[in-house]
């Protein structure tokens, strides 16, 4: 992608989105969702330049708050973003073995990405769905009741799908 | 809404859609539709009917039942029986919360829903439905009263604030209203991150008007023009809903130029958090509203003084701003009329952890521990002992079984040292270890720290690694006593709640587990068997 792609991209979106602006300033972080949700799991480094110049933030303060937040990533991530959650709910209903079997089953640890690009493992904080925990969510999809059988399950389910296709 | 004789109710919220509801309605309106019962029979999406433990739920009306179905099977079984024949299928009908046979369970409590009013029997998508349940009405009395009336109906109601303070809303409100200022901003926290909590998800998702119509009041009593929601970012379908709620409520009048033909205005937008714990404190959620990253702010000023954009604003918790239009609308002694002296009302339970019937439950203030683990959540599955109860979340309380009979308040942290906090319940079995526990509780605040200042992004750092030492047979009894030097020291200097909360629940648990602790220190082995010891024959003792 050219520098240029993205100038035309970001411009898009964020003249889009100015249309939900109160006050000055306070699109930021629904812009940087909306270009994360565009180049799928991560943002370019190259949208925070055109971001600078759109709005008139300074480069330091955008790049501090793409880092500051955990959904966000600069790195290009996997095609599918596996978010365990860590917390106590999911803890005390087999949480941890839902977390060792995915680290088995994908290969990788927190922050990891496969090899052939597919998926990243990161840990969540709660996500609110503790009525029927232990939950992560692949995407914008969440899973909810796992046993180590079913993320097996989930998982390959996946791969399986990407394969034919 | 029921033009048909029979009317089903399916929840379709976050919880019961991984439970496979989405699957089960379709399949459902498949069957009434290959046995020709279309004009029979009308399918509606309502919020949560509050339980998750018997799979998914479906309300049958007029008869009034609630079939709970696990497979497709129990979904022909009650097309065939009930719809066709007539019959009610005994073996899928549950009782909403019913006992379930506990015997520690008490009638001294039931459930009363106030803030839930509506979740589970509206289509939350569908205003009409809010409307002809006195939706609305709320806001339409207080745009007939003075912005004062309506905060002196609100000072003698002594709503206080659900995301956990217990701060008196209408206080907040006067503040707010006191300051001169050319512009004022109300805020909804949506940003439920609180472990264990899913309250607001169920009511954003079940109710959104009801909380709409809380903010527009607010911002007619504050004299504010402009509010946001702010929503996790991981609620894709919080969001969803709300932004839906909005426009319809734009579309009827309700937002935006002059609302229900007054000289009123007031806009709402829906504002996405992206994964900081940290934003569900007002200043740093401010921040984040302003395009910054969330690390708080040094109070006082307030917000209601000096908020976003430094100007004057309200920030409320979901839950709060759901219980605003009941209150106008029946009046401050109605509300008074449930809940204790010092904090009257309902209040949204989140049961989760080792329980029969994980979910969520509205209940008066003042409900027992023991009601809500047993009489309510089921007590605890398969023949296990419960172990320790955390209350109010991350920041809460661990209490043991037989603390159980503490009442849930604002004020019973300072009566019982059980804390209300955001209203979670989380039941904690005997196969747990009291270090584990401790152990991730403490990764949690950790990992959200915001770094901004040292005691506490040191002091958890600390306090996990003695917890690891432990939980790998290496902890000292200094080590232990350490725990409460770096708790008091956070308590005292940490720059916002988050970092002075931290030693609510370390202090609770090591009060509590004391005995289990010095036995990782003393023993060859983790006394549960969970702790991984790394070289137990050589553990200093």
């Amino acid at each position: 992608m050219s520098v240029e792609d993205v100038r035309v991209t970001v411009t898009r979106i964020y003249e889009d989105i100015s249309g939900q602006s109160l006050e000055e300033g306070d699109i930021l972080i629904n812009t940087l969702h909306a270009i994360q949700d565009h180049y799928g799991n991560f943002i370019p480094i190259e949208a925070a330049e055109v971001l600078k110049e759109l709005t008139g933030t300074p480069l330091s303060k955008i790049y501090e708050v793409l880092t500051f937040y955990t959904m966000f990533s600069t790195h290009k991530r996997g095609k599918y973003v596996v978010r365990v959650c860590k917390s106590l709910p999911c803890h005390v209903t087999g949480g941890q073995a839902v977390i060792d079997a995915l680290k088995n089953i994908l290969e990788i640890g927190f922050g990891e990405t496969t090899e052939d690009g597919l998926f990243t493992l990161e840990e969540t904080s709660c996500l609110g769905l503790c009525g029927v925990s232990p939950v992560m969510m692949i995407n914008d999809e969440a899973y909810g009741n796992l046993t180590p059988e079913r993320v097996s399950e989930i998982i390959h389910e996946i791969v399986s799908r990407e394969r034919s296709e | 809404m029921m033009s048909k004789p029979i009317t089903v109710l399916v929840s379709i919220d976050s919880n019961s859609l991984l439970l496979g509801a989405r699957h089960f309605k379709n399949y459902l309106n498949t069957l009434v539709e290959n046995y020709n019962l279309s004009s029979m029979v009308e399918i509606l999406e309502t919020g949560s009917f509050g339980d998750y433990g018997r799979g998914v739920l479906f309300l049958v009306l007029p008869d009034d039942v609630m079939y709970s179905a696990k497979s497709e099977a129990d979904i022909e079984k009650i097309v065939l029986e009930h719809f066709l024949k007539g019959r009610i299928v005994k073996d899928l009908v549950i009782a909403e919360f019913d006992s379930g046979g506990s015997v520690e369970a008490s009638e001294s409590s039931n459930e009363e829903r106030i803030v839930l009013r509506n979740a589970g029997s509206i289509d939350p998508r569908n205003l009409e439905e809010y409307i002809a349940l006195d939706g609305y009405q709320g806001l339409a009395k207080a745009l007939r009263m003075t912005p004062e009336g309506v905060i002196e109906e609100l000072k003698k109601s002594s709503l206080r604030g659900r995301g956990g303070a217990g701060f008196p809303t209408g206080l907040k409100w006067e503040f707010t209203q006191k300051v001169r200022s050319d512009e004022k901003f109300v805020i909804c926290n949506a940003d439920e991150g609180e472990p264990g909590t899913f309250k607001d998800r169920l009511i954003m998702e079940g109710d959104p008007h009801s909380v709409i119509e809380g903010m527009v009041i607010a911002g007619y009593a504050v004299g504010a023009s402009k509010g946001y929601i702010y929503i996790r970012g991981e609620y894709f379908e919080s969001v969803a809903s709300l932004r839906g709620a909005i426009s319809k409520a734009y579309e009827y009048g309700l937002l935006g130029q002059s609302v229900l033909g007054t000289e009123f205005s007031f806009d709402l937008s829906v504002r996405l958090g992206a994964g900081a714990y940290v934003c569900g404190e007002e200043t740093a959620l401010i921040e984040s509203i302003e395009g910054k990253s969330g690390r708080p702010r040094l109070k006082p000023p307030y917000p209601p003084v000096s908020g976003l954009y430094d100007k004057p604003t309200v920030v409320n918790n979901v839950e709060t701003f759901a219980c605003v239009p009941p209150i106008i609308d029946k009046g401050a002694g109605w509300f008074r009329s449930m809940g204790t002296q010092s904090s009257p009302g309902t209040k949204v339970f989140s049961l989760c952890g080792d329980l029969v019937k994980r979910g969520i439950v509205e209940v008066p203030m003042g409900t027992s521990v023991r009601d809500l683990v047993h009489k309510f959540g089921g007590g605890i599955p398969n023949g296990r002992t419960l172990k320790m109860v955390q209350t109010g979340g991350a920041a809460g309380t661990f209490i043991k079984p037989e603390e159980m009979d503490a009442e849930l308040d604002f004020d019973s942290f300072k009566k019982s040292g059980a804390s209300l906090g955001s209203g979670v319940i989380l039941a904690i079995d005997e196969t747990h270890c009291a270090v584990d526990i401790a152990k991730n509780l403490m990764e949690f605040f950790a990992h959200e720290s915001c770094g901004k200042c040292s005691p506490c992004r040191e002091g958890t750092r600390v306090i996990v690694h003695i917890l690891n030492e432990f939980s790998k047979g290496r902890g000292t009894v200094e080590m232990f006593n350490q725990l409460y030097d770096i708790s008091d020291t956070m308590e005292e200097s940490s720059f916002c709640g988050l970092g002075q909360s931290v030693p609510i629940p370390l202090r609770s648990i090591l009060d509590r587990f004391e005995n289990e602790f010095l036995s990782h220190v003393n023993s060859p082995v983790c006394p549960v068997g969970v702790c991984k010891f790394d070289k137990p024959e050589k553990k200093k003792r």
